[in-house]
């Protein structure tokens, strides 16, 4: 838990009187790479809003490395929390990439914006992250020129040039055509094999169990089971991890 | 025969109407931005006085408004500013530019919040996280991107400000349309009105050619 990249402690977040997230704990640690999986309404994406700030916890603590977020549901004061964004990185359901700028600036913004990073500092960052996603020849594109596997690899290269320790997949594959999902999955099996920390909501469960070092199962608000994907997907201990996993088998 | 002449005289006028135009775009397109921030405060006091601000531009009638700036300042204050000139220009001329530019103001702020209400959540989910800040996510990513999704409207309301700047004739500013009306008088003919037709109708092609223009240069993404 001390040198956990992420610590979250009994997070609580309610809807409008609707308890979304009860009591939720986990931590992850230094190249772990995490899948939360769990019915729709489980509160895994919340849980993913909450841990990137863009939505607040009601309770509860979160931390990154040593940056104490939110303390028993009190957060720590605006430059605190300006500052632990670039801790973290975030791959969204529909990409979220800026549609006015190519494809080179989408990930180089940022970069000089709020890294201060020199020009040729981040366009040699950025084609790096191009090259190794397959996408050099795109780098004058823009968004809306690409395939939605593509503008998800820009997205990923975007959240990547920020060189965060930790990154968070919200269902990055679930606005994808079936064909394209292939070319994400190996993108993020890439990033696994180099050890990046990862943090990956998703319902394609035979990626999670490929590529997680642990499965975590959400259900109404709670962690139901948790454990090495062997455990969790193989042989569910609760039922209703159990029947979570036989109605997909049945899809 | 007059024709010549008199289409001179409406050209002079044109230049007049043209001032008015361009000043108030000039002032109306910045300041209307300045009220629709206003209007979309995020307290609620200041949002309430934006908010009837709007109301009182749109619900009362433009050439009400002229009054009001040209005769006001007399009639409520005793000032007397009809004597008064700024670089050459007399308070007639800055009235009508202070009434078209609050007035324009108020119809350029309703587009710009309809524009900047119209940008995905997520273009400022995805800012968040990468850590810009709050003005940076404006001017560089939501800003650039409400000026294409605005221009149609913006079109409408340019096009409409040409024909607009006729009602400076209620305080004889000697724009075109006054010239106009008074050289139909002078030589009772209906001619000048057809004249200054046709004036406001290319003019407002020039408009129109030029807004397409700057769509299409926005064309280059979706």
């Amino acid at each position: 838990m001390a040198n956990a990249v992420l610590a979250i402690a009994h997070a609580a977040k309610s809807f409008g009187g609707v308890q979304v997230l009860k009591d939720i704990s986990l931590s992850v640690a230094k190249g772990d790479v995490l899948a939360l999986i769990g019915p729709s309404g489980s509160g895994k994406s919340t849980l993913l809003r909450c841990a990137t700030l863009l939505e607040t916890l009601d309770g509860g603590t979160l931390r990154y490395d040593d940056i104490a977020v939110v303390e028993d549901g009190v957060y720590a004061p605006k430059e605190v929390l300006h500052a632990v964004k670039s801790r973290f990185g975030l791959v969204f359901q529909n990409f979220n990439l800026f549609p006015h700028l190519s494809v080179m600036q989408n990930i180089t913004l940022a970069q000089t914006a709020v890294l201060h990073r020199s020009r040729e500092e981040a366009a040699g960052t950025a084609w790096e992250l191009l090259c190794k996603m397959g996408l050099a020849d795109r780098a004058d594109a823009y968004p809306c020129e690409l395939s939605g596997g593509q503008q998800q690899r820009v997205s990923i290269a975007r959240a990547l040039a920020m060189n965060p320790g930790i990154l968070f997949f919200d269902e990055p594959t679930s606005a994808l055509d079936p064909e394209l999902t292939g070319e994400i999955l190996k993108v993020i099996r890439g990033l696994a094999a180099e050890h990046m920390t990862m943090v990956i909501v998703t319902h394609e469960i035979g990626f999670a169990r490929n590529v997680a070092d642990r499965v975590i199962f959400m259900a109404g608000g709670v962690i139901v089971e948790e454990g090495r994907p062997g455990d969790v997907i193989d042989n569910p201990r609760s039922d209703r991890t159990r029947a979570f996993l036989a109605n997909l088998d049945r899809k | 025969m007059h024709f010549w002449p008199m289409v001179l005289a409406l050209a002079k006028g044109l230049l007049t109407s043209t001032e008015i135009f361009a000043l108030t775009l000039l002032f109306s397109l910045p300041l209307g931005l300045i009220i629709a921030l206003g209007r979309m405060s995020k307290v609620g006091f200041v949002r309430q006085i934006f908010r009837i601000y709007i109301s009182i531009m749109r619900g009362t009638p433009l050439m009400l408004q002229l009054f009001f700036f040209y005769f006001g300042p007399y009639y409520v204050f005793g000032i007397r500013l009809n004597k008064l000139s700024l670089f050459g220009v007399d308070y007639r001329f800055i009235s009508v530019i202070i009434g078209f530019s609050l007035n324009y103001a108020a119809y350029f702020a309703e587009i710009y919040r309809a524009g900047i209400e119209s940008i995905p959540v997520g273009q400022h989910e995805a800012a968040f996280v990468l850590g810009l800040t709050k003005p940076q996510t404006f001017l560089r990513i939501i800003l650039p991107q409400v000026v294409k999704r605005i221009v149609p409207p913006v079109t409408n309301e340019v096009i409409t400000l040409v024909k607009d700047t006729s009602l400076a004739f209620a305080l004889s500013v000697m724009e075109m349309f006054t010239m106009a009306k008074m050289e139909a008088a002078a030589h009772t003919t209906m001619v000048p009105f057809i004249v200054a037709g046709v004036f406001y109708y290319v003019f407002n092609f020039a408009v129109a050619w030029s807004m397409e223009r700057v769509e299409k240069s926005l064309n280059y993404y979706r």
